[in-house]
């Protein structure tokens, strides 16, 4: 396996126009504006791993899962994806590049078209990549594997999406993805449109996936104990900013960032282990006119004026583990209560 | 004083369709104590926001109550006149909805929705109302509520807009408030602030609660007792510590594993295989029963109703698995 990651991110920021129509701003003499929803993010996913990107609405997270597959492309920054930059690439590469990343969206209602049979929308992808001559078997054939796959029967392709349920949709979805045989998946909240029951299933079958053929995730939620649950490594989103970058396991025992800590205090207690739950102070700011300094400051109880001038980078504070923040940096953070 | 605000008995709720009627509440069995919060939690089409629904009596046609009856402060509310019952709500049962954003009305102020409310239920003019409503916003943690008094719900975020519609269900002063899925549509973190809203309502007035929501995080942080609900069945009831950390009906055993953890490392979440059956399929016997691992003989010939467990005192579970003379 070579040691260069799958994905590499770099200084990715993408800026959305948000001014009002030309005549408007001539006649109201208004400046232009820009909404910076992803704000220098850097990050990398190696090969067979599972990247999760948390944070509250609005902090970016699907705008980032968006420029991965190319749906919308960089304002600045790199995407590479083993070593190559999508935009660039033209003819065949691209072809293959795209095939390559595929993903699996939040709403399985939305995401499959309602008039066409399960066994047209699976095998749409191996016609539109012109798979057909590497495949040993039949499409037909092909789609009842996929189906199979995903615990679905081979039969259901002659079915239409509204006779599923939503776990099931969300099922075809995934055999959907994989029938372009991918070898990274943007998963972008693949379960919070389903119940508990249904998304541990689902969960479950990722998993059995990334096993199976080596997939690599990158996979956004807000949902913390999924994320937890799901990924190697996390990365943390507040206002289009990464400020929190460490494996999973190390996250949750030492959250460095005074984010993070709010976001893993207010994680409700199922488990009823008596950890007491910290109500979260404020809301996310509006992104238009966002904090100067630290956008974090108006929310967080160690800030100061350094906070409120600077803006802080990301800086180790562990090996392996970054966080953006002066206070961790200046080493004035107590250290956090560890919840795992 | 009479202990139970709330008591639904044998509630049938049905959908008549062209060639057959569907039943969506089968016989659901509860009560409400004051100042409680009662959970009700179960996947989507188990029947939660149908009970709320039904008690509030906002049942959509042709859905209706076939048998049964609540009764709220020993009044038999089910069978009420359409304008009876327009009294009741409001005053005495309170609802907040999932989303915020449909549940206020776009093109009138906060202020104006708030004293509308609060004149349609209570004597006061114009003035008092509009200082209740101060006093109602900063009840629920607006700030600087005088303020913003005026605002639209636009100006308002997700979290605050909630906290505006639980003022909203506050303002004829209920016994009952029926929060429906309150926090689905809000982040974790204004989550966190909206539960302590609704528990310190029930600590300082006395209200009850009737939480409805599909997070387990949720009830097991704000509910003092829970409902799990299956298939339009009560399929537990009980305290909330009993239910999350000791379940006993299998499907609750089930759900409750299905959650992953965050504070242990699971290698795999249990699952629990298939899916809630649609009305119009469900499975003879107890409902449960192809989904059920402790599945026997008499489950498939005959429903269970709710029996008490014998180790937990306040437990009732719909299961045969506990019925002691099955099991001498």
């Amino acid at each position: 396996m070579s040691s260069q990651p799958l994905l590499h991110v770099e200084n990715l920021s993408r800026e959305f126009d948000v001014s009002k129509p030309w005549l408007n701003r001539v006649i109201e003499r208004l400046p232009e504006q820009h909404l910076r929803a992803v704000d220098n993010v850097s990050f990398d996913i190696p090969r067979g791993e599972t990247f999760a990107l948390v944070g509250e609405s609005g902090s970016g997270k699907s705008t980032i899962a968006k420029l991965v597959v190319d749906l919308i492309r960089p304002t600045r920054g790199r995407i590479l994806f083993d070593g190559k930059n999508l935009p660039e690439t033209r003819g065949r590469e691209f072809i293959t590049l795209r095939r390559r990343v595929q993903m699996i969206f939040q709403d399985p209602f939305a995401s499959l078209n309602p008039r066409w049979r399960v066994g047209d929308i699976i095998s749409e992808p191996i016609y539109a990549f012109d798979l057909t001559s590497q495949l040993k078997t039949s499409v037909t054939r092909r789609v009842e594997e996929l189906l199979e796959t995903v615990g679905l029967a081979g039969r259901d392709r002659h079915k239409f999406p509204h006779e599923f349920s939503g776990g099931q949709r969300q099922r075809i979805a995934i055999a959907r993805a994989l029938s372009a045989m991918p070898d990274f998946l943007v998963c972008d909240e693949p379960t919070s449109a389903l119940d508990v029951s249904v998304q541990a299933q689902i969960l479950n079958l990722m998993r059995d996936l990334q096993e199976e053929l080596g997939l690599t995730y990158l996979f956004i939620s807000h949902d913390m104990s999924v994320v937890r649950h799901m990924a190697d490594r996390i990365g943390v989103l507040y206002l289009g900013a990464l400020v929190e970058n460490a494996p999973a396991q190390e996250l949750f025992r030492n959250p460095s960032h005074p984010y993070t800590r709010m976001l893993l205090d207010a994680i409700p207690d199922h488990e009823m282990t008596g950890r007491k739950r910290k109500p979260v102070k404020g809301e996310i700011p509006n992104p238009i006119d966002p904090p100067s300094g630290c956008t974090f400051h108006p929310r967080c109880e160690y800030a100061n004026d350094r906070c409120k001038a600077e803006v802080p980078h990301l800086i180790a504070t562990a090996s392996d583990h970054y966080a953006s923040c002066f206070a961790v940096e200046e080493g004035r953070l107590p250290k956090a209560e560890a919840i795992a | 004083m009479n202990d139970v605000l709330l008591s639904v008995r044998d509630l049938v709720v049905e959908f008549p369709k062209r060639d057959k009627v569907l039943t969506a509440l089968d016989h659901i069995n509860l009560e409400v104590r004051r100042g409680e919060i009662l959970g009700m939690v179960g996947e989507s089409g188990a029947g939660k926001s149908l009970t709320g629904a039904a008690i509030i009596g906002l049942l959509e046609p042709p859905g209706r109550i076939a048998h049964g009856e609540i009764v709220l402060d020993g009044q038999r509310i089910d069978n009420l006149p359409y304008g009876q019952m327009r009294r009741i709500r409001g005053r005495k049962i309170g609802m907040v909805f999932q989303d915020p954003l449909t549940s206020l009305n776009p093109i009138l102020t906060i202020a104006e929705q708030l004293i509308e409310t609060i004149r349609t239920h209570l004597p006061m003019n114009e003035k008092q109302a509009r200082e209740r409503a101060v006093e109602l916003l900063e009840e629920v943690g607006i700030p600087a509520a005088r303020r913003r008094l005026d605002d639209y719900p636009h100006h308002f975020s997700g979290g605050m807009r909630q906290r505006v519609v639980i003022a909203l269900a506050l303002a004829g002063e209920p016994d009952l408030i029926i929060a429906d899925e309150p926090t689905t549509a809000l982040d974790v973190s204004v989550q966190a602030q909206i539960i302590d809203v609704l528990k310190r309502l029930c600590r300082d007035r006395g209200a009850s609660v009737i939480l409805v929501t599909h997070d387990m995080g949720v009830i097991a942080e704000a509910a003092d007792r829970v409902a799990v609900l299956y298939a339009g069945r009560v399929a537990e009831i009980g305290p909330v510590r009993q239910v999350v950390k000791d379940p006993s009906h299998p499907y609750t055993v089930g759900l409750m594993g299905s959650i992953p953890s965050v504070v242990h490392d699971i290698d795999r979440l249990t699952q629990i295989p298939g899916s809630m059956p649609r009305l119009d399929n469900i499975p003879q016997g107890c409902a449960f029963n192809p989904r059920c691992s402790q599945v026997h003989d008499r489950c498939y010939r005959d429903r269970p109703n709710l029996i008490a467990v014998e180790s937990k005192p306040d437990n009732q579970v719909a299961c045969w698995l506990f019925d002691e003379r099955a099991s001498s």
